[in-house]
């Protein structure tokens, strides 16, 4: 079957379908991890979006249960230059995920890359390309969505039952890995729901913000909980939780062009001068206005990759510490805020 | 940071001659070091004995040395230059090796030199195996375990399944495999049999998991960036090396590779790398997930040239950037221009590399490939998927027709490869399978496109579905279907990069196209280092891309050899990494639109293409293809010789053994047979006798020349423009005719030729110039008789092997020359220097691989079996001759004890050798006959059995050989019997290290030497030139 991919600027790419058949409609994005697709496209970070992998074969060691990052696949659709089966495409089929191989993935991510990312949709099968251009003009934009809500759990549930340090993570769209490495630093882990109220939270020893989809700016009621709760627990953001703190703590935050989404991406920690190689996935980030603040920057772009507010007890990542897929380099990080949290509880 | 600024001069060790296991990459690894070390200001020494190679051009460092890579000599050159510090990891282990050496005997500390990059401690963790395991153990890793066992009843704690290896055996000789307790008991049993001291290690066995290698940097930030991930096809057991390997990784899930990115980083971190490149080898149990740390080089290697190439990330020249003080932030990436080095490459291609064996070179050799390497080269294919680059790489080997090879075909996948690779090779076979039946001329652009999506070459199609390969291509391209050009830029296109780095794919949009008003060259490489074509030519190529820019034009190289200088997405305007085949060629010429194609550097392998290239309408720069025809089709060029009056040896053609026999009787015996086109003497044989005649096996047609014995061999190399010819050198051969030229030592100038001679050869090669209208470099080799007669042997209308050396001895560039005149100049517009010999000696002398063919005979012959050469020069030639040897790894003796065993008809020419050696106090052994004639001439020598006239305990050649009671061995062989005492001697002396020579002209050279040869000060090549041309 063949399918293909339409972009809201009327590009069209053409590929095969390995998937499930249909369409779907969603951001295209592209990550350059060379590894972990099965991650990735469970990671509810890519809620609304087409993710096009730029690694050029994908499905190559099949799947297992263990990896996924969720309880479902997240991304939209899945574009790939050479897609590996029967367990990867199969798996994808049963959880009725459009995807397309064959693609000219290069190009579509030097367009994403030249122009910005582009609404598109995903046909996987026959359909016309002019309602499919429309349909993906008809999108709304990523800009001024807020998806955390459609991600969250809607009730909290323990991760860990035991631990050093008791801590609350506040589930704008967590992935298992913050919570498994959370957990391996020893912590008790309880998940709650993305509108959690601050009395809740500042009962914990610890509160960390999770990643998540979509723009934090529309995120008002996350970002009054944040700032009611500052200062009366330890916190710490990743990805969209920093984005949120950041917010809380009266920074802007601001639509990339086409994001950061890889496991290459090297991060200076200005305190040590060290570079860490991290993980990343996020269409938005934090705009510098007291760079001072700032502990972790991009070497990539200058971005703000980190910011610390000692008095509030709070600081923040924007790349993802907890790997899952991509490089350990961070997991110390992670370790340290557990253990910092046990020393104050 | 900034760099350091308490250093200010840099010397930089390279490899030594090509070898198996070291080759070319060590050469792209110091220029690229050079390159950024004096950009930075340092002011540079380079020492390496290598004349083929770009790092030891005159221009490229500041001083330069062609000197033997031993303590000795080193020593000397770090004494006269006195340079603040030594960067020893871009030579390979020679240099890391030379380094310690250095260190440990104090030399280092008495001139105040300072080790980079890898210092004595971080050199010493790495290489010596219980540091090392202590190491990796002190990060929570394992290495395999190993024990000594000398009793067969330490074996019961031993771990399953083991490697059994004895202790003191030639080629793991007695070692075996165990996997049950009672194998190990058998396999011990045997080892320590076998074993001359009764021990043997027993190691864990990981043969079968599949290997892992990691390329990883480190600042002295302690920044670890992990720059490639490579697995190997073939499983461990198999050298990687030997190994077909592919990048990134294919078969990991991100827990498993994560795993490892972390274990090198502990390791790195353990043995202290803090500044430069490691690679990383890893075991892992596919089953269990169970990880072995196998080894680790704390310098740039072979994988680290591959894993350059394959991301566009340049190691070694980060590496060197890291020694000298930068961190990693600081350090920009080239292709991006905007991102750091520590941005860890991403790859949107996939890269395959593959080992070229050279085994019909090395008749009787053992083919199995285990543990030590074996191959003599490698190609590296590119494409977007594993199917398109594995068959790039593939079909870049350019197998010589007959020569068997391990994964001679698609099918020949060996054991133990993962099912995912399993699966892609099958897809592809499938594809072939269905070509069979079917009719290209029926095919639409869909079938062509999913053939070539598949990477199935033209000349795959044209194979399995039996028409022409033109056919093939024609009918594709009448369906539109051609390929793509995409860069290698490191990050995936995630940041625009102005890379000017291609490798071509199907079916996808075009990258941008080339622009800009100047005309453009292409450049063709010379595609795997193999036996017969080395490293040398890619030198040239390097030459002419850099020349052709200088003079204004675009230089487009294409190449698919991942070790080389060329191959350095920095030396050439743009770089196409692909297959040196018809249909890559055609498509990148299609694409550019040379002005020329430039065919005379790259040895055999362009010329092979230039019908091709001219019938598609392309020029050719430089000397035409019908030059090259003339010159190798025999008949014509024993025509144009006829007609100019130049003596040839009498030949015929011959395409059955009986005709090969009437052919001989004709022209006379000694003869010599080969098959037509080739290289480095593959297949040739001389023939004394009828029946000799009849054991060659005649496969198509061979050529039958009458052999000139005992004839001086000259080599002349030449600039022509069509009609004037500047004769660069005239070289004499050290061995006589009948050994390979690339296997000969080559003195410059000629000490055996009179005045008259000398001019003779002049005007013969002046007449070929012109004759075979010649435009750039020319070859000619002659045979100069016992009689004085001059016979012309063959004529190479390109860039020969000597061409680098020549250069370096005379000063005289020959390759921007022959540029030159490709692009219209005249021989009398270059300025050249007025032709003579030069003042000081030079000496070329061959390297060769036999050690590492247990079973075959290390004997020199008609056939080329040299990996690569040496250099060395002096202001005489005893001097410049032994200095040569020293360098080549056979340093002559100067005193003990001489072994002779000469072929009756040579007896008596080897009378005033052993005089000589005994007047220097040499005792003599030989055997009965050698010593009957010798004690004839009154000599006073000791006559020794041979193997096989030996009774009881008597003691034999081989004996004496063995115990270090001999220091050198002269033998010349007696036949062809492989399993002759000759070939026991020279296997005995070759396990012994004990230099062999094995020709009386050889011998009689080294004699010379040893007598005469002096202590003469370390001069650098940049002196020597000086010299030349202040002279000239």
């Amino acid at each position: 079957m063949t399918g293909f991919l339409a972009l809201e600027d009327g590009t069209v790419f053409r590929g095969e379908s390995v998937g499930a058949e249909g369409f779907a409609a969603g951001e295209a994005v592209f990550t350059t991890g060379m590894s972990g697709y099965q991650e990735a496209v469970t990671d509810p970070s890519f809620a609304e979006q087409i993710v096009c992998f730029t690694a050029p074969m994908i499905g190559n060691y099949g799947v297992a249960d263990a990896r996924s990052e969720s309880g479902r696949v997240h991304a939209k659709a899945v574009l790939m230059r050479e897609a590996r089966g029967p367990e990867w495409t199969e798996w994808l089929h049963e959880r009725g995920i459009v995807a397309l191989s064959g693609i000219d993935t290069r190009s579509l991510v030097l367009k994403i890359r030249d122009l910005g990312s582009m609404r598109a949709v995903a046909v996987a099968g026959g359909g016309s390309i002019e309602e499919a251009v429309e349909a993906a003009r008809a999108l709304p934009p990523m800009e001024g969505r807020a998806l955390a809500a459609a991600v969250s759990t809607t009730e909290p549930y323990v991760f860990a039952e035991d631990g050093r340090a008791r801590v609350a993570v506040v589930d704008y769209g967590v992935k298992s890995s913050v919570l498994r490495r959370l957990a391996a630093a020893g912590a008790a882990v309880t998940v709650h729901p993305h509108d959690v109220g601050a009395d809740e939270l500042a009962g914990y020893d610890g509160v960390l913000f999770s990643p998540g989809p979509g723009d934090p700016g529309p995120l008002e009621p996350q970002v009054a909980t944040m700032r009611d709760l500052l200062g009366r627990t330890q916190v710490l953001g990743i990805c969209l939780g920093h984005q949120v703190l950041a917010l809380a703590t009266g920074h802007e935050t601001f639509k990339l062009p086409f994001g950061h989404r890889g496991a290459n991406h090297p991060v200076l920690q200005r305190a040590d001068q060290r570079v860490l190689v991290t993980s990343q996935n996020h269409g938005f980030a934090v705009r510098a206005t007291d760079t001072e603040v700032a502990t972790h920057v991009s070497l990539y772009d200058g971005t703000v990759e980190g910011l610390e507010f000692p008095e509030l007890r709070a600081r923040s990542l924007q790349f993802h510490p907890e790997a899952g897929p991509g490089p350990h380099d961070a997991w110390p990080l992670l370790e340290h805020w557990v253990d910092e949290v046990a020393a104050n509880a | 940071m900034p760099r350091r600024t308490d250093i200010e001069t840099i010397c930089l060790v390279g490899s030594g001659p090509i070898v198996i296991g070291q080759a070319a990459e060590f050469d792209y690894a110091g220029c690229q070091a050079l390159k950024v070390l004096r950009e930075d200001g340092f002011r540079t020494v380079v020492i390496n004995s290598n004349p083929a190679t770009i790092m030891t051009d005159p221009g490229f460092a500041d001083r330069t040395y062609l000197e033997p890579l031993d303590l000795e000599s080193v020593a000397d050159v770090l004494r006269r230059e006195r340079p603040d510090a030594l960067l020893p990891t871009m030579g390979g282990q020679t240099a890391l090796n030379l380094a310690r050496e250095l260190a440990e005997s104090g030399v280092l500390d008495e001139l105040g030199i300072e080790l980079i990059g890898a210092p004595l401690d971080v050199i010493n963790r790495a290489e010596d195996r219980q540091l090392f395991k202590d190491a990796v153990e002190s990060c929570g890793l394992r290495v395999p375990s190993s024990r000594i066992v000398t009793d067969i009843d330490q074996i019961e704690e031993l771990g399953l399944p083991a490697v059994v290896r004895p202790a003191f055996t030639l080629g793991g000789h007695g070692g075996g495999f165990a996997s049950t307790r009672e194998e190990l008991r058998k396999q011990v049993d045997i080892g320590l049999r076998e074993s001359p001291i009764r021990q043997v290690l027993v190691e864990d066995s990981v043969r079968g998991w599949d290997e892992f290698e990691l390329e990883v940097v480190r600042d002295r930030l302690d920044n670890v960036v992990i720059v490639c991930s490579i697995e190997n096809l073939d499983p461990m057991g198999v050298h990687t090396g030997d190994s077909v390997t592919v990048a990134p990784q294919m078969t990991l899930p991100d827990e498993a590779y994560q795993e490892l990115r972390d274990a090198a980083a502990a390791v790195v971190r353990a043995v202290g790398v803090d500044t430069g490149g490691s690679n990383i080898q890893f075991a892992r149990s596919r089953e269990t997930g169970d990880v072995r740390v196998i080894e680790m080089n704390p310098r740039v290697s072979r994988s680290s040239a591959l894993a350059s190439k394959a991301t566009g990330y340049p190691i070694a020249k980060v590496a060197a950037k890291l020694a000298v003080g930068y961190t990693l932030d600081e350090i920009p990436n080239d292709l991006t221009g905007t991102t750091p080095a520590s941005f860890e490459p991403t790859l949107d291609y996939v890269v395959v590399k593959f080992p070229r064996f050279a085994f019909e070179k090395f008749p009787g050799a053992d083919r199995t490939l285990g543990t030590q390497m074996k191959s003599v080269g490698e190609t590296m294919g590119i494409g977007r998927t594993f199917a398109e680059a594995f068959q790039k790489a593939m079909r870049s080997r350019e197998l010589d027709a007959g020569a068997a090879t391990p994964w001679q075909t698609l099918a020949d996948v060996p054991d133990g490869v993962h099912p995912f690779f399993v699966e892609e090779i099958w897809r592809i076979q499938e594809a072939l399978l269905e070509i069979a039946g079917s009719d290209v001329e029926q095919f639409v652009a869909d079938d062509w496109l999913r053939l070539k999506r598949l990477g199935i070459s033209d000349s795959d199609i044209a194979a399995a579905a039996d028409v022409p390969e033109t056919v093939v291509r024609a009918r594709r391209r009448d369906c539109g279907v051609r390929p793509v050009y995409r860069r290698v830029d490191s990050c995936a296109g995630e940041v625009e990069a102005a890379s000017n780095y291609y490798y071509s794919t199907w079916g996808e949009a075009e990258e941008a196209a080339p622009t800009g008003a100047k005309p453009r060259v292409l450049i063709l490489g010379s595609g795997p280092n193999r036996i017969g074509q080395g490293i040398e030519f890619d030198y040239c190529c390097v030459h002419a891309v850099w020349t052709f820019r200088e003079l204004g034009y675009e230089a487009v190289m294409v190449n698919c050899n991942p070790e080389t200088v060329s191959t350095d997405y920095d030396t050439s305007d743009r770089l196409y990494f692909e297959p040196l085949d018809a249909e890559s060629v055609l498509a990148i010429c299609d694409r550019e639109r040379p002005e020329g194609v430039v065919i005379q550097f790259g040895g055999q392998t362009p010329l092979k293409l230039a019908r091709a290239i001219e019938e598609a309408g392309y020029k050719i720069l430089g000397t035409p293809y019908d030059a090259v025809d003339l010159a190798e089709d025999r008949e014509r060029f024993a025509g144009l010789l006829r007609a100019h009056d130049i003596r040839s040896p009498g030949w015929g053609m011959a395409s059955s053994s009986d005709e090969a026999v009437g052919v001989a009787n004709d022209i006379g015996y000694p003869v010599l047979i080969r098959p037509s086109y080739v290289l480095g003497g593959r297949a040739m044989r001389v023939c004394f006798s009828d029946e000799e005649v009849r054991e060659v096996p005649v496969l198509g047609r061979v050529l039958v020349d009458r052999f000139l014995e005992d004839s001086v061999e000259i080599d002349v190399d030449a600039l022509c423009d069509g009609v004037d010819t500047y004769v660069a050198a005239v070289m004499q051969h050290v061995e006589e005719a009948g050994i390979h030229s690339g296997d000969s030592s080559c003195v410059l100038p000629a000490p055996g030729l009179s005045p008259a001679q000398q001019e003779e050869i002049q005007r013969t090669v002046r007449t070929l110039g012109r004759a075979l209208g010649v435009v750039g470099l020319l070859n000619v080799q002659l045979a100069l008789t016992p009689a004085g007669d001059l016979y012309v042997l063959e004529a190479n209308p390109r860039a020969s092997r000597t061409v680098p050396f020549v250069s370096k001895a005379t000063g005289v560039q020959l390759v921007p020359a022959a540029c030159r005149l490709a692009a219209g100049a005249r021989v009398g517009d270059l300025g050249l220097p007025r032709e003579r010999p030069p003042k000081q000696w030079s000496v070329k002398a061959a390297v060769l691989p036999f050690a590492r063919f247990a079973g075959s005979d290390p004997v020199l012959g008609p056939e080329m079996r040299s990996t690569g050469e040496v250099m060395a020069s002096a202001a005489d030639l005893p001097t410049a001759l032994a200095k040569a040897e020293r360098a080549a790894g056979r340093t002559l003796p100067h005193e003990g004890a001489v072994f002779l065993s000469i072929r009756p008809v040579e007896q008596k020419s080897a009378v005033p050798i052993a005089a000589t050696l005994a007047g220097l106090g040499f005792r003599l052994y030989a055997t009965e006959g050698t010593a009957a004639t010798l004690a004839g001439a009154g000599l006073d020598v000791e006559a020794v059995r041979k193997l096989s006239e030996a009774e009881g305990d008597e003691l034999t050649v081989i004996d004496l050989i063995r115990r270090g009671r001999c220091d050198l061995v002269i033998n010349t062989p007696e036949g062809r019997n492989a399993r002759s005492d000759g070939y026991a001697i020279r296997e005995a002396a070759l396990s012994r290290r004990v230099p062999c020579i094995t020709t009386i002209a050889g011998a009689a050279a080294a004699v010379h030497a040893i007598a005469n040869a002096r202590a003469e000060q370390t001069l650098s090549l940049q002196e020597r030139i000086d010299a030349e041309t202040r002279t000239a």
